[in-house]
């Protein structure tokens, strides 16, 4: 029988199935952070367990952590306990950890994958929900609570049960200015935030074989805001050339022998799909946000939608409190939005090809006066790598700020956060409410876009500034 | 883990779709290092106003509902971040029933961890209920017949065989997983062999 890759990865991972279903599936690769793993280290230590194999578990610091001026630490107290309880836990029971000073550290779903701890086929979990964004190697990466960070902590497995299998479809390709990221939210309006729920996606097709590994790592990253746990793509060679020489990717005859087995994963053909969805790429173009869920997308061409035209008093709610919230009349140009702030990073868009998109737009050109515009790289690597190639330099010149690596204004927890009614544009993942601050007002766009919005003082259309 | 076996509660109606686990805990309540206390501030922005003062009619700041057991809400509740701080503050504040059309896979998942029983129904049928959080009157749920009762009408719902005997009994299902030790062994023996990369040791 033919099978897909979620399939062939789930039967490669089964430790013990029982009549009803419910497996006990193997953990390859575990991330651990500072905000969703006291609890389970607290939840071992009270039960006198141990932590079955400490070299399958990588920690690193990263939703707390300040992302100016490391050098006195972190101010803020409780952040503080939680950064350094992650720390003595490490110590602990013996897991290895890059701390905030360590030039490695940055956000788990970039510090992963540039290390070479992601690799494909893999089963592999973190207590954070975009942890999806390492599917973009072939492995079944999925975000995970903390009693069940406990859980893998402790025995190495999760209980699971199988998800369905959807396939998204993307061919052609993207005509210029448009990005994975706009893909991604494209594919989000329309299959909704429940779209995924219940289901792996796949993302195939010939665009997605097209795109780099850092865009179909953007792709993946978002799974969860279509509703799927994870999201996956069949790993190619681009994926082992990035592989190849990580500090934790295999090496020597290993090295061979782990390409020979990756280069098998796929789902066969005529293999069976619960749910099927088809994209053409030449017909996206630069997606916004303009409400208070990832699926609330319009194009930069389009305008704010109007509830009295919806028949559906559910939806027709959902938007006034949308509008309401955001601050926005229906049928607004998504090009008359202002906005203040500009936030360039995240999981999502915070890594090395990202800034370059970023800065190729930005080069020469000032911010908005009105504008505050920050930059915060995906890791130390990253921030390294951009400073090497002089992204930095642009990016300060235009008017932003440079700052130290972590998740930031993607959730607010450290001090860099939207005020009441301020409006950002931003390459996060999530335009909740209270989001980015309490009150404050989120559009998700792609780091070109953001980038236009930052010398437009609105949003606009990024294809107008290609270089 | 506290078993889940029956409830008797007025419940509490929110009918808002896409409840995400932002707004049911804000980020600033995840600096904890603890599981509990996190009841007084679910649902932050939506009970209390930018001075920290509550707001006296959101639902759940009111009487009867600030005592309710069980919470009736739109479809999707619980999307978007894993934070299991989600469940820990409904259950904190006393929530250990909800009632939906559908959840997020990670919070439906991280509510069994927890004693909570998140339960699917239809719209018609929540629509019929949240009636009853209208009149202020009592609902009732059973666990072991998965039926709720309110008014003389009662409904089935369905639940995982393994998820429902879990809640019943309370257990612990790192204990569970533990008791299969031997098998985790020889899988790891197993990968080792066939996959060597992934012991980097």
């Amino acid at each position: 029988m033919p099978h897909t890759l979620y399939d062939k990865i789930w039967n490669d991972h089964l430790v013990h199935e029982q009549d009803d279903g419910t497996a006990l599936l193997f953990v390859d690769r575990h991330l651990i952070h500072e905000v969703t793993s006291p609890q389970a280290f607290e939840g071992l230590r009270s039960s006198n367990r141990k932590v079955r194999q400490p070299s399958l578990t990588l920690a690193v610091a990263d939703h707390n952590v300040p992302t100016t001026d490391r050098s006195k630490g972190i101010s803020d107290q409780e952040s503080k306990i939680q950064v350094e309880t992650l720390e003595a836990n490490c110590k602990e029971f013996g897991i290895k950890l890059f701390g905030m000073n360590d030039k490695r550290q940055g956000i788990v779903h970039v510090t992963g994958p540039e290390q070479g701890f992601t690799q494909p086929g893999t089963v592999i979990v973190c207590g954070d929900s975009h942890t999806a964004t390492h599917g973009a190697f072939g492995s079944l990466a999925f975000g995970i609570g903390t009693s069940e960070v406990e859980h893998v902590l402790a025995t190495q497995t999760l209980v699971q049960k199988k998800a369905k299998n959807f396939r998204i479809n993307v061919n052609g390709k993207l005509p210029l200015g448009v990005t994975s990221k706009d893909v991604i939210l494209q594919i989000i309006g329309k299959i909704g935030t429940a779209g995924g729920t219940g289901c792996v996606i796949e993302y195939a097709g010939d665009l997605i074989r097209s795109l780099s590994v850092e865009q179909r790592m953007t792709i993946c990253n978002m799974t969860i805001e279509g509703g799927a746990r994870a999201g996956l793509i069949e790993p190619d060679e681009k994926i082992f050339n990035y592989l190849k020489g990580r500090p934790m990717s295999p090496k020597g005859e290993t090295w061979d022998k782990a390409v020979e087995v990756w280069s098998n994963l796929n789902s066969d053909n005529g293999s069976h799909f619960d749910k099927e969805v088809s994209l053409t790429a030449e017909e996206i173009i630069p997606m916004v946000t303009w409400g208070t869920s990832p699926q609330d997308v319009i194009t930069i061409e389009g305008k704010v939608p109007n509830p009295n035209t919806e028949k559906d008093l559910d939806k027709k709610s959902s938007i006034e409190r949308s509008l309401k919230y955001m601050g926005l009349k229906p049928d607004t140009l998504a090009k008359d939005i202002k906005i203040d702030k500009v936030f360039i990073g995240s999981c999502t868009n915070g890594r090395i090809e990202d800034l370059r998109e970023a800065a190729k737009i930005l080069k020469n050109k000032k911010k908005a006066s009105h504008v505050h515009a920050m930059v915060v790289p995906g890791s130390g690597l990253v921030k390294q790598q951009a400073e090497q190639e002089g992204l930095d330099k642009i990016f300060i010149k235009s008017g932003f700020e440079w700052r130290e690596p972590g998740c930031s204004m993607c959730l607010a927890m450290n001090a860099d956060k939207l005020k009441p009614e301020e409006r950002c544009a931003s390459t996060s993942n999530r335009n909740f409410e209270g989001r980015q601050g309490r009150g404050g007002r989120t559009h998700l766009v792609s780091p070109g876009m953001a980038a236009a919005a930052a010398i437009a003082g609105n949003l606009d259309d990024v294809r107008k500034y290609q270089n | 883990m506290q078993k889940f076996i029956s409830l008797k509660s007025i419940p509490t109606y929110l009918p808002i779709v896409n409840i995400d686990t932002d707004m049911i805990i804000p980020k600033q309540f995840l600096k904890t290092i603890k599981r509990t206390g996190l009841g007084k501030n679910l649902f932050f922005e939506l009970r209390y106003d930018e001075k920290g003062k509550e707001i006296s009619d959101f639902i759940l700041n009111k009487k009867p509902f600030c005592n309710s057991n069980i919470l009736i809400t739109g479809k999707n509740f619980g999307c978007g971040s894993s934070r299991e701080h989600a469940p820990w503050a409904l259950l904190d504040f006393g929530i250990t029933c909800i009632i939906s059309s559908s959840y997020a896979d990670i919070f439906y998942n991280n509510c069994f961890k927890n004693g909570i029983l998140p339960i699917v129904l239809n719209e018609d049928k929540i629509k019929e209920i949240s009636e009853y959080s209208n009149r202020k009157e009592e609902i009732s749920v059973n666990l072991a017949d998965q039926k709720i009762i309110y008014g003389n009408n009662e409904i089935s719902f369905e639940i995982d065989p393994f998820k429902k005997k879990c809640l019943l009994e309370g257990l612990d299902d790192i204990a569970l997983s533990l008791e299969k030790s031997d098998k985790i062994k020889s899988f790891e023996n197993k990968v080792k062999n066939q996959r060597p990369w992934i012991f980097n040791d």
